[in-house]
């Protein structure tokens, strides 16, 4: 495997009802991101993006993002429709050929105008779960439900995870959510969807993120403090929510065993754990203890611009290490109901 | 400097599209069977060569990824709720218009959970391992909402 390291990242604030256009709140982004780099635009090899037509409800909705990029003269690109930490893991493969040395990677969405719970119901089986308007919240609710039963969290559990993640976005200006009650006030509001509340769902964001990748001669050369990607990895599992353990986070364990994570110890963990009950989830998948940071930035329940929100992961952790001083972050994104796809990437300083 | 005559703007022009799939199509040897069995007031599960039955039936089996022929044998109407969420504000595509339960509901003689909803009436009416039974509506289609579940004691 070549090496490879994010040399630059930007992301834009997270809004509850953007204004501009998703090209339009891209294009700053990704300039801030080339420009941190310290490269050219003309200078990449190769742009990946991610992003949900469903969203914007309109086909081919992403090729309009491309305005922000700039695709003239010709470049070389791709789209997943998924989450950007997964256009950074095609990014990585694409570095892997050898041929070119500076990849783009980006994410972007807006959550805001559309009824999200029948959008995402959209993703699942046609015949046997979108006809029962099966939707995130319900579904995370179902997981939330199990996890209480087996014993392995409780709710104030759940609402300390929220009060914490909230608060931790203080100093985070790409953050929505950057207060909270503390957990009792939390456990005195009503169900939403019970046992869930509204501090253990994520906020509506609109927002972007984006990130440059380069191989090893180009990161040293341009960047003091490269994040090197040690070891990135995905895995996926059965669709139907009634045919896994909604309790345990296989995937997420595959995904970190084959990324390495618990070759040496963990300092930050930015974890895509959109509901409260999930980031103790990811941390069991995980291995990680209490001495790891787990969302210093305040992760997903203070921000969570869908399709930038997994990159967002990958781009705070490489911060915590290339300006907050950390040694060794794991960035995780997630995709589907329930955390059912997972992707782990391992980032080190040296 | 140009001049802009400004006039009062007529009602715009309307226009209905009506969006048609004017086609028909099969759902296959496993959703097909299934589909048709609601109809029939029958719930269908595929039976796995490791002796499970996945419910619904699926045309592979998700622990393994392999093909397995289609051997359909009926479960339920009864069962136990494995896990559930109380809806407290139901949407326009959810199957009930009151507050209900969406549950996973392991069929007697299945092994695996069917995502459906729980008509209970009210959230403490609701406990994980209570059992459920399937209400049929009148006038089925072969769709999923041809069934919702109650309560087995309210059946």
């Amino acid at each position: 495997m070549l090496d490879v390291a994010i040399v630059g990242y930007a992301q834009s604030p997270s809004w509850r009802n953007a204004e501009l256009t998703e090209p339009q709140f891209l294009f700053p982004v990704i300039s801030e991101a080339i420009e941190r780099a310290g490269i050219e635009r003309r200078d990449i090899g190769f742009t990946c993006a991610g992003s949900c037509d469903y969203l914007s409800g309109q086909t081919f909705a992403f090729v309009s993002n491309l305005e922000a990029v700039g695709a003239w003269p010709p470049i070389s690109e791709s789209h997943v429709e998924m989450d950007g930490a997964w256009a950074l893991y095609e990014a990585w493969v694409r570095l892997q050929h050898g041929d070119i040395d500076l990849a783009l990677a980006f994410g972007s969405g807006k959550s805001s105008p559309g009824r999200l719970d029948e959008v995402f119901s959209l993703q699942l089986d046609p015949y046997t779960l979108t006809p029962l308007g099966a939707d995130p919240v319900s579904l995370a609710a179902l997981q939330a439900r199990a996890m209480l039963d087996k014993g392995t969290i409780t709710e104030r559990d759940m609402a300390e995870i929220a009060a914490r993640s909230r608060q931790s976005a203080a100093d985070n200006p790409h953050a929505q959510i950057r207060s909270s009650p503390d957990a009792d006030a939390l456990l005195q509001e009503p169900y939403l969807t019970a046992p869930l509340r509204r501090h253990d769902l994520p906020p509506v964001s609109d927002g972007a993120c984006a990130v440059v990748l380069a191989t090893a001669d180009r990161a040293r050369a341009t960047c003091e403090r490269p994040a090197w990607i040690r070891g990135i990895d995905h895995r996926v599992e059965p669709h139907q929510p009634g045919m896994r353990d909604l309790t345990e986070s296989i995937s997420t364990r595959q995904a970190a065993k084959h990324a390495g994570v618990d070759d040496a110890p963990v300092d930050v963990a930015e974890l895509c754990a959109t509901f409260t009950h999930q980031e103790r989830l990811l941390r069991e998948a995980m291995g990680l203890d209490d001495t790891v940071r787990v969302n210093p930035s305040g992760g997903p329940l203070a921000a969570n611009p869908v399709m930038a929100v997994g990159l967002a992961r990958i781009a705070e952790a490489a911060r915590a290490i290339s300006e907050g001083g950390a040694g060794r972050a794991v960035a995780h994104a997630t995709s589907g109901q329930c955390l059912q796809q997972n992707l782990v990437c391992v980032l080190e300083g040296a | 400097m140009e001049c802009v005559l400004l006039r009062p703007v007529p009602e715009p022009p309307r226009t209905t599209h009506t969006i048609e799939f004017p086609y028909t199509r099969t759902l296959g040897p496993v959703i097909g069977p299934f589909l048709t069995g609601l109809r029939d007031q029958r719930i269908l599960g595929a039976r796995t060569p490791n002796g499970g039955v996945l419910v619904p039936p699926l045309e592979w089996d998700p622990a393994t990824g392999e093909a397995i022929e289609p051997d359909l044998v009926e479960v339920g109407p009864g069962g136990t709720v494995e896990t559930w969420a109380w809806v407290t504000q139901p949407s326009r595509k959810h199957p009930l218009d009151h507050p209900f339960a969406f549950a996973l509901i392991r069929l007697d003689g299945a092994s695996t959970g069917l995502l459906h909803a729980v008509d209970a009436g009210s959230m403490d009416q609701m406990r994980t391992g209570m059992r459920v039974t399937a209400r049929w509506k009148d006038e089925r289609i072969g769709h999923m909402t041809d069934v919702v579940f109650v309560p087995e004691a309210a059946a």
